[in-house]
This record gives C-alpha cells, sequence and structure tokens, in this order.
C-alpha cells in the first residue's frame, strides 16, 4: 500500500473501523512507513484530545418547548376528511329527512266536510264577482261617496 | 424490547404522540450537543433542535422508513446548523470591529460552569478549561462541513455510508474531508498532540 492510499484508511484504523483484511493491509505498511506510523499515532492523540470536551445536557425547558410547539401546529386534515359528516351536519339531516316522512305520510286535512266544500262551491261565483269588481279600474276613478251629514245641510240652507 | 427508532416514527405517523415523546427523549442530548458544537451557542443550538424535532413531526404522514432515521434527523440537523453558521457569519461581518469583547462572546456565548468545586486545585482547573478551550477553537476553526463530519463521525458515531448521505457527498469524498479535518487538528492542537504522544 502507499502512503496517498493510507489517506482513506487511517482514520477508519485509528478508530477501529476497517475490515479485518484491510486492517492488515494498514499495518503491514505502517510496519515500514515511519511517517504514516507518526500520523496514525497523532490521528489516536486528536481523537482522545475530542473526546475531553464535555456534554451539555439541554435545559429543563426544553422538552416542553418542543411539546408547546408540536401542540400548536395546526392539525391536518386529509382530503378523505371532507366526506366525513361531522355530528352537527348528520343531526340536522336525520331531523330534516324525519320532518320529510312525517309530512309525506300526514293524512289530508279533513277538518272541512262534504257539506262545507258544497258551499264554498256554490259561493265560488259570487267569490269570483267579488275578486273581478274589487280590481276594475273604471270604478276605482269614480268620485267618493258623498257624506249623508253633508247633503241634508246643503238642502236646509236651500 | 425497545422500540426501533422507525418503529417509532411509523407509530408516530399513525397518530401516537407518546412515540414521539420517546424519540424526544431518546435524541435530546445527541442533537443538542452536536448543534451546540456546530454553532457554538447554546441558546441558539436548542432553539434548532427544537426546529428539528418540529420538522421532524411535520414530516410523519409522509414519512416512509427507506434510510436509518438517524439519517434523516442528523440530515435536517445538519442543513439547519449550516445554514444557521452562515447566517451568523454575515451578521458576524456586520457588527462594528469596536465594539467590545466581553467574555461571554469570547467563550462563543456559552456560560461557563463554574466548577472550581470539582477542582480545589485551582491551577489545575485553568490548565483544564484553557485545554478545553484550545480544543473547542481548533473544532470551530474548521471549514463547517469538514465540522460537521468530524462531528458525526466521533461524537454520532454513524458510519461513513450515512454520514455521506447526510452531507451529500460520496465515501470517497468523506474520507478525504475527514482526513483533511484531522490534518488541520493535528497542527492546531500540536502542543496537545505533543503532549498526548508523551504520555
Amino acid at each position: 500500500m502507499s502512503c496517498a492510499r493510507m489517506e482513506g484508511k487511517i482514520l477508519g484504523y485509528v478508530d477501529g473501523r476497517l475490515k479485518e483484511s484491510e486492517r492488515l493491509e494498514v499495518e503491514k505498511h505502517l510496519g515500514s512507513c515511519a511517517a504514516c506510523r507518526l500520523r496514525a499515532n497523532e490521528f489516536r492523540a486528536v481523537s482522545g484530545l475530542l473526546d475531553e470536551l464535555p456534554v451539555i445536557e439541554p435545559s429543563a425547558a426544553f422538552d416542553l418547548r418542543v411539546h408547546a410547539r408540536v401542540a400548536a401546529e395546526p392539525v391536518k386534515q386529509s382530503w378523505w376528511a371532507w366526506f366525513a359528516p361531522s355530528p352537527r351536519v348528520a343531526f340536522a339531516a336525520s331531523m330534516l329527512l324525519l320532518a320529510t316522512v312525517w309530512l309525506g305520510l300526514r293524512p289530508p286535512d279533513s277538518s272541512l266536510s262534504a257539506t262545507d266544500i258544497d258551499k264554498i262551491n256554490q259561493d265560488m261565483p259570487v267569490l269570483e264577482n267579488y275578486d273581478v269588481i274589487s280590481d276594475f279600474a273604471p270604478l276605482m276613478e269614480l268620485p267618493p261617496p258623498v257624506q249623508a251629514d253633508e247633503s241634508t245641510q246643503q238642502n236646509q240652507q236651500m | 424490547m425497545a422500540r426501533s427508532d422507525v418503529q417509532l416514527m411509523l407509530d408516530v405517523k399513525a397518530g401516537d404522540e407518546q412515540s414521539f415523546a420517546l424519540l424526544l427523549h431518546r435524541y435530546r442530548s445527541p442533537l443538542v450537543n452536536f448543534l451546540y458544537r456546530m454553532v457554538r451557542n447554546r441558546e441558539q443550538a436548542e432553539d434548532l433542535a427544537q426546529e428539528v424535532f418540529l420538522r421532524v413531526y411535520r414530516a410523519r404522514e409522509d414519512y416512509v422508513p427507506s434510510a436509518k432515521f438517524t439519517t434523516w434527523l442528523f440530515r435536517i440537523a445538519t442543513n439547519l446548523a449550516l445554514n444557521s453558521v452562515r447566517d451568523n457569519r454575515y451578521q458576524r461581518m456586520e457588527i462594528s470591529l469596536d465594539a467590545p469583547v466581553t467574555a461571554d462572546a469570547e467563550n462563543g456565548g456559552e456560560k461557563t460552569m463554574d466548577v472550581a468545586e470539582k477542582h480545589p486545585n485551582i491551577e489545575q482547573h485553568l490548565i483544564e478549561k484553557a485545554r478545553s478551550k484550545m480544543i473547542r477553537h481548533a473544532i470551530e476553526k474548521l471549514p463547517e462541513k469538514q465540522r460537521a463530519a468530524v462531528l458525526l463521525h466521533k461524537y454520532q458515531e454513524l458510519d461513513y455510508g450515512e454520514i455521506s448521505k447526510i452531507l451529500q457527498c460520496s465515501e470517497s469524498a468523506l474520507k478525504s474531508l475527514l482526513f483533511r479535518a484531522y490534518e488541520t487538528l493535528r497542527v492546531e492542537l500540536a502542543p496537545l498532540v505533543a503532549q498526548q504522544l508523551k504520555q
């Protein structure tokens, strides 16, 4: 193995991450190359120094803050949720259905007897004439009816 | 038996909020630490970690277990961190150079804990503090993509395949990225490396 190829292997060797065959190959090179041997030892020393850095603990409020932010997230409605009936809508729809069925099944209004209906039929021409007269334009243009009191006063003056 | 991440996520998809709480519990610390080491500001790291979890929750309905959950999670985190680092860089450029440097700013906004009780020997405490600061600064000075690669490789112990998917590069490009990062760290931390080798 050349020194250039050691570049990709040396750290793996120091950390013990190489396969057995690779490790043996590296060790063979280190046995004959003082420069690479020194570098491997120095890398091992650097790795040991990095272990000295203290580990910090997240603050006590960290979890609470994450949970609060998660709780503040808007609830995602799936596309299918649109089809799911809400309880209020389902209740209103069932009430409407019940009312429709009830109105449909209700017997016809029987408060009028057959004689009442006959009488209405007899009065129908009169009612129709009333409708015509009440809406007859020439009659609307007639002067207002003369008051009885005024006519008697006029007769007395004469 | 503990449910796998993928199973938990599928349960979240099915509407189980408890599974989301379990995922949060499982990954809150690794995510906050990763983001903290990326952006060097604790408050910002927590805000970004919250955003990551929120995005996971929002994406639950479209979740398909095509990759490892951690790959997906850290990909979201890395993208947010890289954007944040770039935004911060532009913000920093706008800040006046005359602004007074405070101790807090010197520590990258980090409020250092008073650990004097743990170290009765004040000299020892100061040495460890300086050492820790040197390591932090060395990581901070790495280009952001190299930094993300080192953090994912070293602290999350993700394999090369996963990291290359997160950083959207080939495995060979990732190995080259990591090699260059370690080379830079080796030079930046030369005094500490020499000490380590002597021991």
